[in-house]
């Protein structure tokens, strides 16, 4: 493999606490080595007066799977006059907030980002995630397959069974190659298929005669009775509601009491996306207001807890979440089309378009709640940027988040473009917030956080040799002052250089290799459990549509390159 | 005004995609010029001159521009989109997509088009000899905001789904019409001088569509309201007044409910 070494960028790297220091950096089989572990052949890249990062991890997206291509079938005008052709061993590729798989793949590596998680599998369709991924050049990827509102796990939590329900996560982890435990409005999908919700922690679901809350905390000791590499991965009740901030607080409160077992070096027991959507007060459209202080408050002091933020971006998107009864809400409200599928025992979804426009106020309050998020965590490094792609915005648009975050002048001139500034301003905090987010604060938002959280800090994330050697190249330079906030987004749009596990993938924002993408999974290991292995027989006797054996995601055909992480907990 | 004649010379193997064949694309551009722009034949790129001869020079703007097609075009889409304004004639017959996301101009089309004809008009003038096929004056696939404004008037008959998701401008069919006539939409007119099939204004919310011959079967979600006297197009006439799609859920305007409306000749 050919050898790299980076000369004289200004390096960011949060891991090694190196804030824009001048450095080398270099890279040897596919690693990140010392400087002086090259040879004389290593071909030299001249950072001088640019910016040097590891390659930015995407802790919440959905970007593989069946409800994506959802999006993709029914919505053919997100494809209008955005297809490029087939160039070299480029494919052709278009789409804007449903991209087609290579366009996922080519934009993510073009804006610097080498590690992408599909934030909800539902199990039954794990083969099509990952025929998905598979297709999705250049970036490696874990799917997180959901968990909350799951038939065993209901009936499991019901009786308090930890030990079988940490058995069952282990099986469904390795069953459809998954990463990590993620609920989405707990119960309250299942409820959805009752003709209900479950819009606080205490609702019951019915006929399971179990609470999201309960839920909730049996799903945090299973995973930390696995002691897998990421916390549970929650979406919670009541998304996308005025007033909704206080579900927030009960579910994070939930996390109290725990600690985080595992030997990746994670500390958070709770990782709670899209926290935009949750934070919301008033008690309807009209007086709907930012809630973003009472919930960074608690998260601020609060160390055992991860957020990522769900900034909307002022785009026309498609929204898509594994919570049913919250698509039909939002078609209700808003007349466009609407898909919906139920999976069998284990969760459903909903397909909706969306238009974020700035002449909407309640948009406009949304756009400012997702940035005073960021703006107001005190550690960069428990609070992730992510748009929830698609659903606040397609994930192409996170240099313009960054620049937002990044320049005061660029927020003030976005509130100034609103139709209704004025009553924005009053419903949200964003008017009178300076602080500006540091580069070294975004390599902790984008790089060394995501990575902790989800328990790859040994192996990206940062550039400490020994790691995999994905590495930035940004034409950003730290030294000069910004003249026009536009400059950020230029440059966090089209990377100068993008290496992936040691190959350069992007040269000048162009694509020119399309790496060796791999599949991250989570293998557990548990002590044999013929209870739970029973259960499992039997219910795909009873109920599923498909025969257990053909359930599984296997071999080449599905996971051609696979990267295991191993779990044990069998002792 | 200057006048571009372009001639097809050898026909496509494949159908040829021609979406630089309208005067914003030739504005400002001498005849071996115009020849270099792309088309598509499959997956392969190629120049417009491997089809057509070029003759004449295009004037300085869009507007200065007239564009006349010559010879079997049978085979070509996307002739006139996205124009803005000038003219653009096909003495033949054309395939999809004449004249879609048009925004001004005329274009004139000797013969027949084929589906998807002025597919997102917003404005300018599209007049059709012949006959239309499927589509004509809708929505591109799967999108919700269809054609907002401009006139189509085709003297033949149409397809099916004339007007899908219509939100403004106008479409007059001097011929008959097939099933689905505005379905979806939100505004504009459509006239249909001769006679019209079934599922006229389904989900109907706003709107209005005229109808001189007879129609085969109305939709159960309109509702009669009265006769009217109209004048349409120089002709006076009388005509029954439905409302609809009543099945539908439409806007209020001063606390009344507003409706699509489908008038039909008596
Ligand atoms: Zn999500």
């Amino acid at each position: 493999m050919a050898e790299y070494i980076i000369k004289n960028g200004h390096v960011f790297d949060p891991l090694q606490g190196i804030k824009g220091d001048k450095a080398d950096v270099a890279i040897k089989d596919g690693k990140i080595v010392k400087d002086n572990q090259v040879s004389s052949k290593a071909k030299t890249i001249d950072a001088k007066g640019k910016t040097v990062m590891a390659g930015a991890i995407e802790i919440h997206a959905h970007i593989a799977g069946p409800k994506v291509n959802i999006g993709r079938i029914y919505r053919p005008e997100d494809k209008l006059f955005t297809y490029t052709p087939k160039k070299g061993n480029i494919r052709m590729a278009g789409g804007t907030s449903i991209p087609t798989t290579f366009k996922t793949g080519y934009e993510y590596a073009k804006m610097g980002y080498t590690t992408a998680m599909e934030a909800a599998m539902p199990p039954l369709f794990s083969r099509h995630v990952h025929e998905e991924i598979r297709d999705t050049p250049i970036i490696d990827e874990g799917a997180f397959p959901v968990f909350g509102n799951n038939w065993f796990v209901m009936e499991y939590l019901k009786n308090n069974e930890i030990e079988n329900t940490s058995a069952y996560c282990a099986w469904l982890l390795r069953a459809t190659k998954g990463y990590a435990i993620k609920l989405v409005n707990p119960g309250g999908t299942e409820a959805w298929a009752w003709g209900l919700n479950c819009l606080s922690v205490n609702d019951p679901v019915p006929y399971f005669d179990i609470t999201p809350a309960e839920i909730i905390k049996g799903l945090i000791e299973a995973n930390e009775y696995l002691g897998l590499p990421h916390s549970i991965h929650i979406h919670p009740n009541n998304l996308g509601n005025p007033g909704n901030y206080t579900t927030t607080l009960d579910t994070l409160k939930l996390a109290e009491g725990y600690k985080a077992k595992n030997k990746f070096g994670r500390d958070q027991v709770m990782h709670l996306t899209h926290t935009q959507f949750h934070s919301y007060g008033g008690d309807n459209w009209a007086n709907f207001e930012s809630k973003s202080k009472e919930i960074m408050d608690y998260v601020n002091k609060t160390k055992n807890i991860t957020i990522d933020t769900g900034n909307v971006t002022l785009d026309e998107t498609t929204t898509m979440t594994a919570d049913g009864p919250f698509e039909h809400h939002l078609t209700e409200l808003n007349h466009l089309k609407w898909a919906n599928v139920d999976v069998e025992l284990e969760t459903a979804a909903g397909v909706v378009p969306y238009i974020y426009s700035p002449d909407i106020k309640v948009c406009a309050i949304q756009w400012a709640i997702g940035l005073e998020l960021a703006l107001m965590a005190k550690d960069a490094s428990r609070c992730f940027i992510t748009t929830d792609h698609p659903n606040a915005g397609p994930f192409t648009r996170y240099p313009r988040v960054i620049k937002w975050l990044m320049s005061a002048k660029a927020r003030e001139a976005q509130i100034k473009a609103f139709k209704n500034s004025d009553k924005v301003i009053a419903a949200t905090h964003i008017a009178g917030m300076d602080r500006e987010i540091s580069l070294y604060e975004l390599a902790q938002m984008t790089r060394a956080g995501p990575a902790k959280s989800l328990g790859l800090a040994s192996m990206c994330g940062g550039l400490k040799p020994g790691m995999d050697a994905d590495v930035v190249v940004y034409d950003f330079s730290p030294d000069k002052p910004v003249a026009n906030p536009d400059q950020i987004e230029a440059a966090f749009s089209r990377a100068a250089h993008v290496f992936k596990s040691g190959v350069e993938v992007v040269t000048n924002g162009e694509v020119v290799n399309n790496g060796n993408k791999r599949t991250i999974w989570v293998n557990a290991k548990v002590k044999e459990n013929p209870q739970v292995m029973r259960d499992i027989q039997e219910k795909f006797l009873k109920y599923y549509s498909v025969s257990q054996a053909n359930y599984e995601a296997l071999g080449h055909h599905f996971i051609p390159n696979p990267y295991a992480i191993e779990v044990d907990a069998s002792q | 005004m200057e006048t571009v004649t372009i001639t097809m010379k050898n026909q496509p193997a494949l159908y040829l995609e021609a979406d630089n064949v309208a005067p914003d694309k030739f504005a400002g551009k001498t005849a071996p010029q115009i020849a270099e722009l792309h088309v598509y034949e499959g997956n392969t790129t190629s120049t417009l001159g491997k089809y057509f001869e070029v003759a004449g020079n295009a004037g300085a703007t869009a507007a200065d521009t007239r564009i006349v097609v010559k010879g079997d075009v049978k085979k070509v889409k996307y002739l006139g989109m996205k124009m803005s304004a000038g003219e653009l004639v096909v003495e033949g017959s054309t395939d999809l997509y004449a004249g879609a996301w048009m925004s001004g101009g005329t274009m004139l089309v000797k013969g027949n088009v084929e589906a998807f004809a002025a597919t997102g008009m917003k404005g300018g003038e599209l007049i059709i000899e012949g006959n239309a096929g499927n589509y004509l004056g809708s929505a591109y696939r799967g999108d919700w905001r269809g054609v907002s404004g401009g006139k189509i008037l085709v003297k033949g008959n149409a397809g099916s789904d004339v007007g899908q998701y219509m939100l403004g401008g106008e479409i007059v069919i001097n011929g008959n019409a097939d099933v689905h006539v505005m379905t979806h939409a939100e505004g504009g007119k459509v006239t249909i001088k001769g006679n019209a099939k079934s599922k006229l204004g389904g989900q109907l919310v706003d709107g209005t569509i005229i109808v001189f011959g007879t129609i085969d079967v109305m939709m159960p979600g309109f509702k009669f309201v009265d006769n009217v006297e109209l004048e349409v197009d120089g002709t006076k006439a009388k005509f029954a007044h439905f409302i609809g799609d009543t099945g539908e859920r439409h806007k209020k305007r001063k606390g009344q409910l507003i409706y699509g409306n489908l008038y039909k000749k008596i």
